[in-house]
């Protein structure tokens, strides 16, 4: 049963990553629209390589925003947790009471 | 000071944004997901979309947003135990089947014409139904408590579904060490599974619905189903992120300003469960669901501006709630830290 088990878990693992596509091909129709990034305006240079990379590239863009997004969640809630430690407050520890 | 300090350009989505409401956008939403276990989408939209974002924008950057913010969550109730791993992956597959079924569902509407009316009104009844639950519940624990009946560790409980759904023996059963029970690895699939396709069908992320489903069906202690849902909308927020900015949909620049309100948000909502009683978390719950509820139903009559109204209003007062947890625990745990050292201090003198 446990073989079983793990060769659904595998099937499942296949299909989530093949299957999603669709998911999301279901929201709203506003990929229709083209927009364009506004380059003339940005005055940094990693602004403008990324302005330009959502121009050209939107899938290298799409990695991008994802790994910058992990990352910066990572890098913040590592900051916050030096901060919360300097408070003096139990972080490793909660009672759990429901009522 | 200059009036173009307090506006940064956003270059794809070509608008100038006021960007201290980013950061209050971010820092509410991280309070409130952070305390509740959602992503919080359907408070973030209408902010975005208040402060000028299109709305094609405001949903992608919101989902990207949440993505991060989750993930500041999870870290921080990782350590506090509240994030069972193991039942955050099984139930991603029934998640994933459930919210493809559900967008199917939402195309074959769509061919017909009658997307808008029915998901909102479907919306609404999941939404009236979770509040009646929630409300109900914290009654009958109410009444439980006053006539003595406590049951086990988990002290008085109202709805107590779960007992009768962990009674499903078919194989594999599985033991959940963090959320501390057992049952058979069918009913979490089950349960995201059917989730999952409301998500879908709704075009939401799923916090809403997941957790009081982690709650009442599954039988989470409330403060692992706030972190174990948690999890799961990192992993969902992080793949929407990718799928919005295949569209051309997020602006990145927001992203980052909001996460950055959104860090020390998520500190507050999280550390507050450790203050907060379980049915506490559900009963704001229950209020954040109602408020979410009305605004749709205003919506749906055309009422925008009293729809945006009722949600920004819910979000302050939940996030007043939440903050004044958070620094009255805190204070008394330092105080009572603070006389334990004198008193011990006192005794080796």
């Amino acid at each position: 049963m446990r073989a079983l088990f793990r060769r659904i878990l595998a099937f499942c693992s296949v299909i989530s990553v093949l299957v999603p596509a669709a998911v999301w091909a279901a929201g709203e129709k506003a990929a229709m629209l083209v927009v364009v990034a506004d380059t003339r305006r940005v005055t940094s240079d990693i602004g403008k390589y990324f302005a330009d990379l959502y121009n050209t590239n939107m899938w290298l863009f799409a990695v991008w925003a994802v790994v910058l997004t992990a990352g910066y969640g990572v890098f913040l809630g590592f900051s916050m947790d030096i901060i919360m430690s300097r408070t003096g407050l139990d972080l490793k520890s909660r009672k759990i009471i429901e009522h | 000071m200059e009036h173009s300090f307090w506006y940064l350009h956003m270059p794809i989505a070509g608008v100038e944004i006021f960007w201290p409401g980013l950061v209050l956008i971010g820092f509410s939403v991280g309070t409130i997901g952070g305390f509740f276990g959602m992503g919080g989408a359907w408070m973030v939209t209408p902010g975005l979309n208040i402060l000028g974002f299109p709305m094609a924008f405001a949903i992608g950057t919101d989902i990207a947003h949440i993505a991060g913010k989750s993930m500041i969550s999870t870290m921080r109730h990782s350590k506090f135990g509240n994030v069972d791993y193991k039942l955050g992956f099984v139930m991603l597959f029934g998640t994933m089947f459930g919210i493809e079924i559900g967008a199917q569902m939402i195309m074959w509407l769509e061919r017909l014409g009658k997307v808008g009316p029915i998901v909102r009104w479907v919306y609404v009844g999941f939404l009236a139904m979770i509040s009646f639950m929630v409300f109900y519940d914290y009654y009958k624990a109410d009444q439980a408590k006053k006539a003595g009946r406590i049951s086990g560790d988990k002290g008085a409980e109202g709805i107590t579904w779960y007992k009768a759904l962990h009674k499903i023996n078919i194989p594999p059963m599985v033991h959940f060490k963090t959320a501390g029970f057992t049952c058979s690895a069918w009913l979490p699939i089950g349960v995201s599974f059917i989730t999952g396709i409301l998500a879908g069908f709704l075009g939401i992320g799923g916090g809403l619905l997941r957790m009081p489903a982690l709650v009442y069906l599954i039988g989470c202690p409330t403060h692992i189903a706030v972190g174990t849902d948690l999890f799961e909308v990192m992993i969902s927020g992080l793949y929407g992120a990718f799928t919005y900015t295949l569209k051309g949909r997020i602006e990145l620049v927001a992203v980052f300003v909001m996460l950055t309100g959104a860090a020390i948000g998520a500190q507050i909502g999280t550390v507050a469960t450790k203050y907060a009683k379980g049915y506490g978390i559900r009963i704001a719950f229950g209020c954040a669901v109602v408020a979410c509820m009305v605004s749709i139903i205003l919506k749906q009559y055309g009422i925008d501006v009293m729809a945006a109204v009722v949600i920004l209003g819910a979000i302050s007062a939940l996030c007043v709630y939440i903050v004044s947890i958070m620094f009255k625990g805190a204070a008394a745990e330092l105080r009572d830290k603070k006389e334990r050292e004198r008193a011990a201090a006192a005794f080796q003198n």
